[in-house]
């Protein structure tokens, strides 16, 4: 028996060598003349069907309008929590979290970028909705529909408040992250945000250890510091922090007029309440007026520097992409630097492209970097730079107000007005 | 003074409005350059079954505990061998159905006789993990009817898919939802 096997094994390997085609029907299909046995085909199983990925828009829209509603009209937390709770159920744990807004941003590069990939509705949809919410009612995406605030909002036991120059500094990682994000989906090599998101791997309740663990961290650092994720990191809340700036209709912290009470000072766990200002002290004017003089004048030398580090660093950067990857391993395989193989390797071998080719590839991929990391670089420093600037130009206000960007629009600070318990009763009164 | 702060408030409103008028009119470009290039379907992610060169990351990578990827059995291409390279471990002790002989590490192929001398393969795939070693020894010794693919029911559609990010020969692709599957065919080049 064995050594029947072997002759087969023999012939086959005689048969592989005769054929140099196709390598298919070495051993051609039966006719099956003694039985009627029919050849079976294989079960094709669908995917999720198209209408379901509307119903996901549609809910999003709905959502989102009714999270505009109650932060702006309703303006009561228990609303949008149990609105949150529901956004966390559907688009956390029922959808697993993908496509998500935040993640959307890649495919949307993606599209513009890459002459081939076009973008499922679906994901145009999901991308730019939250964005046209925010620029007429704020960050209402923030406050009761992303999954990923949510989560965070949830276990948020004691909220601690972070100095302010602290908070600035860390959002500088948001925008950095955005920044790289647009690269590498614009270069085509990889969707970073949905690689390293660190609550999905929580939603789906499996998933790569190391994301789970960095999942596991930053839920428990949440618990101290509100919505980490989405004041430090989210590359989404970047889009949507600037788009607030603008919006028509945004989150007053009384319905009414403020009355300097300072109730609602503390109230805020995401630090998002800025305090009236004292008038301009004099002794600072003309050391802040130098001082923003300067920064004027240094920002484009920002923008440059950083750029042209950003396009230096392409060496590094561009072995995100696989394909400079497999060319800087076939070179060291071909010029003998390294005598074992990888999968990759062996998988371009059996191609038979020829290393040239792949190395020519590799260098526009590289020059695309270098392209690529000017912006990223250039806008690094533009952020910088900016938020140096801002911090020099004295705002003047006279109330307590919600900041137009940071503000999450998760209803906490409306129940510490006076003012809103008169217009509840004022409620009360008319319907009773 | 009055009326000069109230100009100046003024000329702040003003800048803003045109910043959301502007941010307007960039979503609004956006939107239409996303409607010129738009897809009503969605896509999915599928091995080219050409490309692929059954590593056995898909066993390993995949988010979900038990991979997405199955292997598949073109059976138009099969060549029903009673020695089979997909299902028979390189050194088998006998020609027979026994654990010991077989390839599969999770004994997902079930063989059957079909008429002298021809065999079926098929698989079960609640058993199969996606490893590829079947379809590997039936592409280089057989005809190739074996083939790993992302089976839809399963596959949970990530953004990135993480089996792709983890492809060494990059044989994943986003494929239109209404044509989900790249099955190998008879008669391909």
């Amino acid at each position: 028996m064995v050594r029947f096997c072997y002759i087969r094994i023999g012939i086959a390997l005689f048969l592989i060598l005769c054929s140099s085609t196709t390598g298919t029907e070495r051993f051609p299909p039966p006719d099956f003349i003694e039985t009627n046995y029919v050849i079976p085909s294989p079960t094709v199983p669908g995917p999720r069907q198209d209408i379901y990925e509307y119903i996901d828009a549609g809910v999003l829209l709905a959502v989102l309008g009714l999270s505009s509603y109650l932060v702006l009209r309703n303006r009561s937390r228990r609303a949008i929590f149990i609105l949150m709770v529901f956004s966390l159920l559907y688009f956390g744990f029922w959808r697993k979290g993908c496509v998500c807004p935040v993640g959307a941003i890649q495919n949307i590069v993606l599209s513009i970028f890459d002459r081939d990939y076009v973008v499922p509705i679906a994901i145009a949809f999901f991308f730019l909705l939250p964005l046209v919410f925010a620029l007429f009612f704020g960050r209402v995406f923030c406050a009761g529909v992303c999954p990923l605030g949510a989560v965070q909002d949830l276990v948020l036991l004691r909220p601690t408040s972070v100095p302010n120059w602290l908070e600035s500094g860390l959002r500088l990682f948001a925008y950095v992250y955005l920044a790289a994000a647009v690269l590498f989906a614009a270069t085509g090599s990889a969707f970073l945000i949905c690689r390293y998101d660190p609550f999905v791997a929580f939603f789906r309740l499996n998933g790569n250890l190391n994301i789970l663990i960095i999942g596991a961290c930053l839920l428990l650092i949440s618990m101290f510091i509100g919505r980490p994720y989405c004041r430090f990191i989210c590359p989404y809340g970047v889009l949507l922090r600037q788009l607030s700036r603008l919006s028509k209709w945004r989150v007053t912290i009384t319905p009414d007029e403020c009355i300097q009470c300072r109730l609602c000072e503390d109230s805020c766990p995401f630090g998002a309440i800025k305090r009236p200002t004292t008038d301009w002290p004099a002794t600072e004017y003309s050391r802040s007026k130098k001082r923003l003089a300067v920064l004027i004048i240094l920002l484009p030398v920002l923008i440059f520097l950083c750029g042209w580090t950003g396009s230096g660093l392409k060496m590094v950067t561009s072995r995100m992409h696989a394909r400079v990857r497999l060319a800087e391993r076939i070179y060291l395989e071909d010029t003998g630097k390294v005598q074992d193989t990888t999968d990759a390797s062996l998988a371009f071998r059996t191609t038979g492209k020829e290393p040239k080719v792949l190395y020519e590839e590799a260098s526009n991929i590289r020059a695309e970097f270098g392209l690529g990391g000017w912006f990223f670089g250039g806008f690094t420093g533009l952020v910088i730079g900016l938020k140096l600037i801002a911090v020099s130009v004295w705002r003047q206000r006279t109330d307590y107000e919600a900041d137009r960007a940071g503000c999450l629009a998760c209803g906490r600070c409306f129940k510490y007005c006076p003012k809103e318990h008169v217009r509840l009763k004022k409620v009360k009164e008319v319907t009773g | 003074m009055m009326s000069k702060n109230k100009n100046n408030i003024s000329r702040r409103h003003f800048l803003r409005d045109g910043f959301w008028a502007g941010c307007l009119a960039a979503l609004g470009g956006l939107t239409g350059f996303l409607l010129s290039k738009l897809r009503k379907t969605n896509t999915v992610w599928q091995i080219d079954p050409y490309t692929c060169i059954a590593c056995g990351n898909c066993a390993t990578y995949c988010v979900l505990e038990e991979s997405a990827v199955k292997c598949v059995h073109a059976f138009a291409l099969c060549g029903y061998c009673r020695i089979c390279f997909g299902f028979f471990g390189p050194e088998p002790v006998e020609i027979n159905e026994g654990a010991e002989n077989q390839l599969c590490p999770t004994g997902a192929i079930t063989r059957t006789f079909v008429e002298d001398p021809y065999y079926e393969y098929t698989i079960d795939e609640s058993l199969c993990n996606g490893c590829g070693k079947c379809v590997k020894g039936c592409n280089t010794f057989g005809n190739g009817s074996l083939s790993l693919q992302v089976r839809h029911d399963r596959c949970l559609n990530c953004n990135e898919c993480s089996i792709a990010a983890a492809c060494p020969s990059g044989a994943y692709k986003r494929v239109p939802a209404d044509e989900p599957y790249m099955l190998k065919k008879v008669g391909h080049a």
